[in-house]
């Protein structure tokens, strides 16, 4: 199964090694991580995607929890909760691609004419699949996508 | 006060009452060393290889109840550290190295010895530290005991680079350390504590299972045996465990897992409760897992929850220190006033005892020899009445070691379970003779592991430390053997030594007193000038039957109730 986990750590040097550390070291897998500080600038947040049964995931909180930095961690998989991730395209600008682009909803964050465009694609992962999926891969220059970030709805936060 | 980073480390051991240090020097430590040498707060015991300082530290640490420390230099003295480090973290046992670095300007320059040390300890320790800046120094050294001695200990690295060794700073001591990430839990949850007790009161056939965590919770041995008796139910230790109920005590059935006795083992493969208390349900204990207790409901109590469900499920699991929560379930035993299942348990004794009768550790030893290796483990233990501190390599002789000795207390035993490292004994010993200068101490070790840290009794001969080393030599890597034996069609590849050295002479040379003994008299002889008034070391290199095996035995996937007899 698919899982989300959010993470607040330390932010410190070599946190980030330390939990890809403890994913290879016990052979667990990392679809896909995204980091950033938070507006309290001595924490940062993780978003991880991982996936395994419900005692590899259980065993992957703990030992998340047990890495010296790690001060909270939390599965939001069960939960009510949204999941946004970002993808950028550079396209070949030809037929009517950049049209069908901006119709899908991406944002056009630069263009030369004739040659290329580069689209900004912001949504659930599902949707930027979709997105991805639906432009012709013969014209894609190139793409950057970024894991999702996930948040649970509801006034509660997940905070220090 | 303005200080130097030697001196803020000199300082700060003090402060965390450090009374000894096992090290090496190098180039990276030299501003440390000079600190050293001008202070006298603490002893430093100069070790003859880096592997040695962390072993000695571990064997430190579990006699004297405090963390263990070392020091050593940057690249090879560090590179030469990790096994230790891993060592001590397998086997939870609290020890903080700090390891030298080079100059914070030339990290990363490949220069001269140095090593990713941060790097390269990560999975073998339970944390370490990058110190950058002597202000931060002090802190990380509070840090690096309070994580290492809390929880479930372990090692934790402390690399300084060498400059720091000469910066200045004001020193500030944090009088308390208090990490919003690191909040171990120390005592179970009461609602936990109340179904564990019920189920204890009415299982009909327990079982009590621990192991090392009944040594880190300092005094919860005493508890242990106040729980097996107020329950009448039996006792099994891991090899970790052991010593956490007295061998003689008639709960205690003896040792489990793969060389573990007939009676423990058949009575884990039977009970309908497991009480496991401070053991992890290593691969050794359970044999084939979905053969382990199949009829037992689990209670699982561990200081670390990793550890919880991780290879058994634990129906009633219980987070805590294992001395706290031992005295809740006893404190809840005598709240709810029951008396556990007495008609049930007799018949559960009748068949423990009808196990026992087989006798799994029995041996036939002639008079005209070879020596059994059996028989020298309980000599030694007759000549010192069962009160020695005890240390062990890897091998035949550890499994000897822990099924003959038999303990009476805890911290006696002193062996590598988890890493199962070689090398460890005579060190560990090393460290045990610092914590306990005036008891008697004993290293059982093989020809081949001994020589993996053979340095060391230069070490023990410098600080004229008696320690008698046993030698069960049967010129074999004997446990290697016995599986090539079993499982490999007795092809013996690379198993055997045809170059042994004359161990007597080479513990003479190291200044120590060196005796070989071939038959049984020449044996009784040995121990006692061992265990007469000696101003050195003693090394008793014992000619031991070459191929004896160990039993009872548990092949690696078979179950428990599956095992061998002889
Ligand atoms: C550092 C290390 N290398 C290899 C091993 C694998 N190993 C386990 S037991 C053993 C043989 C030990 O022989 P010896 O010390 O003579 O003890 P015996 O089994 O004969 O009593 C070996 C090689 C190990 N445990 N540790
Ligand atoms: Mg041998």
């Amino acid at each position: 199964m698919r899982h989300t986990i959010t993470i607040l750590v330390e932010n410190e040097f070599g946190v980030l090694t330390r939990i890809a550390g403890l994913f290879s070291a016990r052979g667990y897998n990392i679809e896909t991580l995204n980091v950033a500080p938070t507006l309290d600038e001595t924490v940062s947040r993780l978003t991880l995607v991982t996936h395994g049964d419900d005692k590899i995931i259980e065993q992957i909180k703990k030992q998340l929890n047990k890495l010296i930095p790690v001060i909270k961690v939390e599965d939001i998989s069960h939960m009510v909760h949204l999941e946004r991730g970002m993808l950028m395209l550079k396209v070949i600008d030809a037929g009517d691609l950049l049209k069908a682009a901006k119709a899908a909803g991406a944002k056009i964050i630069d263009h030369e004419s004739g040659n290329y465009f580069i689209a900004e694609f912001t949504g659930a992962p599902e949707e930027v699949d979709a997105f991805l999926a639906s432009v012709d891969a013969e014209y894609i220059i190139e793409a950057s996508r970024t894991g999702p970030v996930g948040m649970r709805r509801g006034s509660k936060g997940f905070v220090v | 006060m303005q200080m130097t980073g030697a001196e803020i480390f000199v300082e700060c051991l003090k402060r965390e009452g450090v009374e000894v240090i096992f090290g090496y020097p190098g180039g990276a430590v030299l501003p440390i060393y000079d600190a050293i040498f001008q202070q006298s707060h603490f002893k430093h015991i100069l070790v003859r290889h880096e592997q040695a300082a962390l072993h000695a530290a571990n064997g430190y640490a579990r006699v004297s109840g405090k963390c263990g420390v070392s020091l050593v230099t940057s690249g090879p003295g560090a590179t030469n550290a990790i096994t230790g480090l891993a060592d001590s973290n397998a086997d939870s046992i609290p020890n903080v190295c700090f390891t030298g670095q080079v100059p914070l300007p030339m990290i990363g320059t490949d220069a001269f010895q140095e090593a990713d040390i941060v790097g390269i300890t990560r999975s073998a320790t339970k944390h370490n530290f990058l110190v950058k800046n002597v202000e931060d120094l002090a802190l990380i050294i509070r840090q690096a005991f309070h994580i290492a001695t809390t929880g479930r200990p372990g090692s934790v690295v402390v690399d300084i680079p060498k400059d720091l060794g000469f910066a200045k700073c004001d020193f500030v001591w944090p009088e308390e350390v208090n990490m919003r990430s690191y909040q171990p839990k120390t005592s179970g949850h009461a609602g936990q504590i109340k179904k564990a007790v019920r189920a204890m009161l009415k299982a009909k056939r327990p079982m009590l299972y621990s192991g090392g965590g009944i040594m880190n919770a300092r005094g919860s041995a005493a508890l242990l045996k106040t729980l097996a008796h107020q329950l009448n139910a039996p006792v099994t230790n891991t090899l970790m465990g052991l010593g956490g109920i007295p061998f003689d005590d008639k709960h205690f059935v003896g040792m489990l897992g793969m060389h573990g006795t007939y009676e423990a083992n058949m009575a884990v493969s039977h009970c309908d409760l497991l009480v496991s208390i401070g053991a992890r349900f290593d691969d050794r204990v359970t044999g084939r897992l979905n053969a382990f207790a199949p009829d037992a409901k689990v209670i699982h109590i561990d200081v670390d929850p990793t550890s919880i469900s991780k290879n058994v499920d634990a129906d009633l699991p219980i987070v805590g220190d294992v001395g706290i929560v031992l005295q809740q379930i006893l404190d809840e035993l005598s709240h709810q006033g029951g008396v556990p299942d007495l008609e049930a348990l007799k018949l559960w004794w009748q068949q423990i005892d009808e196990w026992r009768a087989k006798d799994s550790l029995g041996f036939e030893q002639s008079e005209e020899g070879p020596i059994k290796p059996q028989t020298v483990i309980r000599k030694v233990h007759e000549i010192t009445k069962g009160n020695a501190i005890v240390t062990t390599d890897v091998g035949q002789h550890q499994m000897w070691a822990a099924q003959h000795y038999g303990f009476k207390e805890p911290h006696k035993f002193l062996t590598s379970g988890g890493l199962g490292t070689m090398g460890y004994g005579l060190p560990a010993a090393v460290g045990a003779a610092m914590a306990a200068p005036n008891e008697p101490i004993v290293v059982f070790t093989g020809d081949a592991s001994i020589q993996m840290c053979i340095q060391e009794l230069a070490t023990a001969y410098q600080y004229r430390q008696k320690i008698v080393v046993v030698l069960l030599n049967n010129a074999y890597m004997g446990m290697v053997r016995q599986w090539q034996e079993m499982f490999h069609e007795s092809r013996f590849s690379h198993s055997y030594f045809d170059s042994l050295p004359d161990f007597a002479k080479l513990a003479e040379a190291y200044g120590g007193v060196g005796i070989t003994a071939d038959t049984l008299d020449e044996l009784d002889k040995a121990l006692e000038v061992a265990f007469g008034s000696q101003e050195s070391f003693v090394f008793i290199d014992v000619a031991v039957a070459k191929e004896e095996n160990v039993f009872p035995m548990v092949p690696a996937g078979a179950a428990l109730n599956e095992m061998v007899l002889a």
